[in-house]
């Protein structure tokens, strides 16, 4: 498969969180082929069934990938302006001057952009520093009167960058996070159609994990896995993030592991021997906390599910110029291929925490 | 436009129109050649290196000027003489070739380019953007630190540009090396876009003055000799201009340029947006006054008979801050009577500019129209 391709048809959907419809309907052309059973839940997340060689019923490894992106909403038209609030985790920062796609009322996308006000006609308390997402307009370059026909109070707004390649592999594109973990999940799919796998190996493309790993949590209940691996990106290396460099992963150094509360050691050990076995790059991603990825939600699920993050090192999270490396994402699905075709009938018996 | 300090907040409210862009008639559309338009937004000259548009500018005249060529700072001159022998009187219009972007200043060991901005870029307007560097349009990006690593007021604080960095991909210095050098120009990646009744373009400002500009030289010759100056480092400081206004030594001067339109409402509904400096959807905008030049007011006066006359829409732009090239040339030599004429444009010098259509065909035609029936009358005091 060609994974550039693909990952840039990802990038290039909308698919607010609660609005994923755009982007589920191609996953599931990209992922209808390689499984054997298909189906929606009731909150709009995609399972993806590839059945196992085991005796059923099989032991179910969840690869779960959200698949909704960061945006803008409608709350207010004035004239021919747009007011707007966040969808999940907007970085102000980069908003004004920011190309953005109004999804209108007509099922009709308006081009748009993001505009700040200046300084005399701001809120006296927003005159200085960041202007919140509240106080900056949308300007679809219409008319008043075309506006108010075609633009409604809850439209949600996508932005427009389209996905670019740079030098050296690099490419950039919004909704990178987590349209990527959804390619590298198409990449394990792919390259299970050569690779015999006792286990049943369900794909996941969750929705809302932006605003609350929503469908992670539903998904996660039904389906009751008995392995659940969170796909997600993590911060890579770059020159906006020296200070980080402790919390952050260098491009092109393969898939980081998760490691922390979230993540039931034993899974994460059979993981990493996986990647030393396969002499594949990848590094080890400290999650102290709250990893900040579905497996949170996932972890706690029914009675409790041994859950593990494979992330992919990304420049400018939560900005439209979100960078990575492609060979990232090919690594992270051999990765999970390979992992998934080497679980054995009865590995769960063997899994222990120490 | 050049840059122009930050309006001062409104002290009183004023009667002023609501904020207006009601719909005007549709422009006359056998002008406003956009495939021009769009050439010519797309391609990247920043001031002092005007090179790209000088050739599509030298390219487009070439057929529509009796004499043209390039002076010592890279100005466009070209001259289109009088329909009679007789017309002896010179006419400049002047619009500037240069747009405001980004010099790279310094290239680090992480192949992460520093750079200093050309003209006048607000910082707030740059993280999160793809930008084109040097002549080969190299694709870069200016990135940003993730939300999620950052305290609530980093959150809030607006990154200053020497602390921004383009990426291109690469991960060292000597891969960076080979594709960037050190003084290559870098703009906003924008492409030249028509949105609705709208055009969107990263160096409308000014652009549209230079497309503008070129359609005046396509049509038959005037009763004067037509001195059209396409000019370079009006965004740092008028320069090109002084020298052209100096080689054209005319009767008067009509500057083209775009002029910043902040017909936003107010984050107060009680309060009204009373500088607005100048309006979307109102036709061209004429210049009284700005920080750099007070109009002639009789090329002034002439303008509003002539948009007048013809039905053409106007708006005359409020006077205050901001100037155009009209601010070197009507001190060029002894002085000369000089008037400019903008179309009104939203997010000037940000990613991407936003104009209507129609104003820019109506100055087209309000321009088209003054030139076809100038006289030197016109400047009889």
């Amino acid at each position: 498969m060609d994974t550039l391709t693909h990952l840039k048809e990802l990038c290039s959907a909308p698919g607010l969180s609660g609005y994923e419809n755009p982007v589920r309907e191609i996953i599931r052309a990209a992922w209808a082929p390689l499984t054997d059973e298909i189906r929606v839940d009731a909150l709009g997340s995609l399972w993806a069934t590839k059945h196992g060689t085991g005796k059923a019923p099989r032991p179910k490894l969840m690869l779960a990938a959200h698949m909704d992106a960061i945006g803008l909403m409608v709350t207010q038209i004035e004239g021919e302006f747009l007011r707007v609030i966040s969808v999940g985790g907007i970085d102000a920062r980069v908003m004004p001057g920011q190309l953005v796609t109004v999804h209108g009322a007509q099922a009709e996308d308006l081009p748009g952009l993001v505009a700040q006000p200046p300084v005399f006609l701001l809120p006296k308390a927003n005159r200085d520093g960041v202007v919140p997402v509240t106080e900056l307009l949308v300007d679809v370059g219409l008319s008043a009167e075309a506006v108010a026909q075609r633009v409604r109070v809850g439209d949600v707004v996508s932005f427009a960058q389209q996905p670019q390649e740079l030098q050296n592999g690099a490419v950039m594109a919004k909704s990178m996070d987590n349209r990527s973990s959804v390619a590298a999940v198409t990449v394990c799919l792919d390259a299970l159609r050569h690779l015999p796998h006792v286990w049943d190996v369900i794909a996941v493309a969750t929705v809302q994990e932006e605003v609350g790993l929503k469908g992670a949590r539903t998904s996660a209940y039904a389906l009751e896995p008995d392995l659940a691996i969170a796909i997600d990106v993590t911060h890579g290396d770059g020159p906006n993030v020296k200070e980080f460099s402790h919390l952050t992963a260098k491009l092109d150094s393969g898939p980081a592991l998760g490691l922390g509360p979230n993540i039931h050691t034993g899974l994460f050990n059979a993981v990493k021997a996986t990647a030393e076995k396969l002499e594949l790059p990848h590094t080890i991603e400290v999650m102290p906390q709250h990893s900040g990825t579905d497996a949170f939600a996932i972890q706690i699920a029914q009675a409790g599910i041994p859950t593990m993050v494979v992330s992919l090192p990304l420049r400018n999270m939560h900005t439209p110029v979100e960078m990575l490396m492609l060979k990232d994402v090919n690594r992270a699905g051999r990765l999970l291929a390979e992992f998934a075709a080497g679980l054995s009938a009865d590995f769960m018996s063997s899994l222990t925490l120490d | 436009m050049a840059t122009q300090p930050k309006p001062k907040p409104a002290r009183k409210k004023t009667l002023a129109r609501q904020a207006a862009n009601a719909p005007t008639k549709p422009a006359d559309t056998s002008v406003g050649d956009l495939t021009l338009l769009r050439e010519l937004s797309n391609a990247v000259a920043v001031s002092g290196d005007e090179g790209a548009i000088r050739k599509i500018v030298l390219d487009a005249i070439q057929d529509h000027a009796d004499e043209v060529k390039v002076d010592a700072l890279g100005n466009v001159l070209a001259v289109k003489k009088a329909r009679n022998a007789g017309g002896r009187d010179r006419v400049l219009v002047a619009a500037h070739m240069d747009e405001v972007g980004l010099m790279i200043t310094d290239i680090e060991s992480d192949g992460a380019l520093r750079f200093e901005i050309v003209g006048g870029i607000a910082d707030t307007v740059l993280l999160g953007k793809t930008v084109l560097v040097g002549a080969k349009r190299l694709l870069g990006l200016i990135g940003a630190a993730p939300v999620h690593l950052l305290s609530d007021d980093r959150r809030g604080s607006v990154i200053k540009s020497n602390q921004m960095r383009i990426e291109l991909g690469v991960t060292s210095g000597e891969a960076a090396k080979k594709l960037v050098k050190i003084g290559d120009r870098a703009t906003f990646a924008t492409e030249f876009a028509e949105v609705g009744p709208s055009l969107r373009g990263k160096a409308l400002d000014d652009r549209i003055g230079c497309a503008t500009l070129i359609e005046l030289l396509r049509g038959p010759a005037y009763a004067f000799e037509l001195h059209a100056a396409f000019t370079v480092q009006e965004e740092v400081g008028l320069r090109g201009a002084r020298v052209a206004g100096h080689a054209a030594d005319p009767a008067c001067a009509f500057v083209l340029d775009c002029t910043p339109a902040y017909d936003f409402p107010h984050a107060d509904a009680q309060r009204e947006n009373t500088q607005y400096n100048s309006r979307l959807g109102l036709g061209p905008a004429i210049y009284v006054a700005d920080r750099a030049t007070i109009s002639d007011e009789r090329l002034v006066r002439y303008l509003k008979q002539t948009a007048e006359s013809a039905g053409i829409p106007y708006q005359y732009r409020q006077p205050g801050g901001g100037g155009t090239d009209a601010g070197a040339i009507h001190l060029a030599r002894g002085g000369v009577p000089s008037v400019s004429v903008s179309v009104p444009g939203r997010y000037l010098h940000t990613p991407a500019a936003l104009v209507r259509a129609d104003d820019w065909r109506n100055s087209i035609h309000l321009m088209r129209r003054a030139l076809e029936n100038w006289t030197s009358k016109v400047l009889k005091r």
